[in-house]
């Protein structure tokens, strides 16, 4: 496993309009990694998430991906460079099939090379979208959803793949099986970035992890650190 | 006669020519679909549309349905032109900035129109103009099948765009979600611009399908984009089909409002149908 810096977040301040969300946030994530950020609800995550990805900018601080400075880029370009977002909420495509919907994950030009590859890689990580390819995304479990939308992902061909809150309704059984998907996703060189309520649960999986509160990194480290961590302990797991 | 073979002729010339607002229908849902914006100058383009059929035909003596080989790309461009340097500037605004500038296109088409073609009405003439067909005992005006076949065409090759194609995918994705097409890699300008190039390209062939079915004027935009409004309604925002059918109903039920009430039910049943059914149905007969 390579130990370089892939995408790296400088120090950044981010506003809504008037209302400061993001004080000096700053993360690291070395390619291969596996990295979680968690935090309360409200406590920054997705405004941190969208800044990466391009749908906000900061008002102070830079972001780098694989040493180019990605700060002003629109998101769409961010995309075509290797950085794929799962949203929060899956949000497929409703009106769309299972197939288009992974099909249009493959819309950059890098990635519309490989999408048969792609595709297959897909279908192998999870079978049963194979079987529903046809059928309109909202017609899917809330689970099945979110395989499309990592799937959707993966067809991007990125390098940095962010997942925001997967878990969210899901059962705690469903979540493990989509656990052992991303640790193969990461084996296969993708860099994941795991955005989690569900605190506990994401320490234990990522390598290295960030704990965000009121906008501000308090804490951070090695994720198995920081689950021995006191104050960790006294804040989310309530032991 | 009896009252039943009476009726099959609005009946079916209603159908027919609904064809008509299917296809104005259609460019006006593709650019809402997109831009959530109501394309208030839709109408004019397709006046606007129907006026240069009119000078292919009478200075140039082309068939206005042969013109469209030229008209096609000439209105898709124009349609891109537009929305880059026009309305997606204003629309980075506001909405409501992109739909003032709408209504401004729509007045200076208007009005550029008067100047240039006087307000008389014109309509597309053809050796075929009044030619017409028998089905049974019920003569029905050739224009009005060409109106269908037209709406048929266009149907199927938009929906086949749509699907098949990256750029149709990444139309109908930016439509159902703007923000997370964005995230796959989606411009949303390039989208805009070429819904809106597409969307001209249907304005120029329902230009001469209009040309070529009623006698227009500069300001005949104005009832086809309210015409377009009330099948995009009434068949359902987001559905081809639902607009395929709403244009036929349309049609159906202004043939049958004049056959019934004269020239003053020809628009007041159909704009009734709407309400009665945004009252039963508020995401229309097809809507999602």
């Amino acid at each position: 496993m390579s130990q370089e810096v892939l995408l790296r977040v400088n120090n950044i301040d981010v506003f809504y309009g008037s209302l400061q969300v993001l004080w000096d946030v700053s993360i690291e994530m070395k390619s291969g990694e596996m990295v979680a950020i968690a935090g309360a609800n409200g406590a920054g995550k997705s405004t941190l998430l969208k800044t990466i990805s391009g749908l906000m900018h900061p008002a102070k601080g830079s972001i780098e991906f694989a040493g180019m400075d990605i700060t002003r880029m629109n998101a769409y370009d961010i995309a075509a460079q290797g950085i794929c977002q799962v949203p929060e909420g899956r949000r497929l495509f409703p009106n769309m099939t299972v197939l288009q919907n992974l099909m249009i994950g493959s819309y950059s030009q890098k990635a519309r090379a490989k999408r048969e590859e792609n595709l297959a890689r897909v279908y192998e990580l999870f079978p049963i979208l194979k079987e529903r390819q046809n059928q309109l995304a909202k017609t899917l479990s809330g689970g099945q959803q979110q395989m499309v939308a990592i799937g959707r992902g993966l067809m991007s061909n990125p390098k940095v793949m962010i997942i925001d809150e997967m878990s969210l309704g899901l059962s705690p059984l469903f979540v493990s099986d989509l656990f052992r998907v991303l640790h193969e996703i990461r084996a296969r060189g993708i860099t994941v970035l795991l955005v989690e309520q569900n605190v506990w649960r994401t320490l234990h999986e990522a390598d290295s992890a960030y704990v965000l509160e009121t906008g501000r990194i308090v804490m951070s480290g090695r994720a198995q650190d920081l689950c021995e961590e006191e104050e960790v302990r006294n804040a989310y797991f309530g032991t | 006669m009896d009252t039943l073979s009476d009726l099959a002729t609005p009946l079916t010339m209603g159908i027919l020519y609904g064809g008509l607002y299917v296809v104005i229908a259609l460019g006006l849902s593709l650019v809402f679909g997109v831009m959530n914006v109501i394309n208030v100058a839709h109408g004019d383009f397709v006046t606007l549309g129907g006026y240069v059929a009119f000078v292919a035909v009478t200075s140039l003596g082309l068939d206005p349905i042969l013109w469209l080989i030229a008209g096609i790309p000439l209105f898709f461009i124009m349609g891109i032109v537009i929305q880059r340097f026009l309305l997606y500037r204003a629309f980075k605004m506001s909405i409501d900035a992109a739909l003032i500038i709408a209504f401004g296109i729509s007045l200076i088409i208007q009005n550029a129109s008067q100047l240039v073609w006087t307000p008389l009405s014109r309509s597309l003439m053809t050796p075929y103009s009044f030619k017409s067909f028998q089905i049974g005992e019920v003569y029905i005006p050739l224009v009005y099948l060409l109106d269908f076949i037209a709406a048929v065409i266009v149907m199927l090759v938009v929906h086949q765009f749509l699907k098949r194609t990256y750029l149709g995918q990444a139309i109908t994705a930016a439509s159902q979600d703007r923000q997370t097409a964005e995230l796959m890699g989606i411009n949303p300008a390039v989208v805009y611009q070429y819904a809106f190039g597409i969307a001209m390209a249907l304005a120029a062939i329902a230009g001469v399908f209009l040309g070529l079915t009623f006698p227009f004027n500069p300001t005949s935009g104005v009832r086809f984009l309210i015409i377009a409004f009330g099948v995009i309604i009434l068949g359902g925002l987001g559905s081809m089909v639902g607009t395929f059918i709403g244009g036929m109903f349309f049609g159906l039920s202004q043939a049958l409002g004049g056959y019934f009430w004269g020239p003053t039910g020809q628009l007041l049943v159909p704009f009734l149908m709407v309400l009665i059914v945004l009252t039963i149905r508020p995401q229309g007969l097809f809507g999602r």
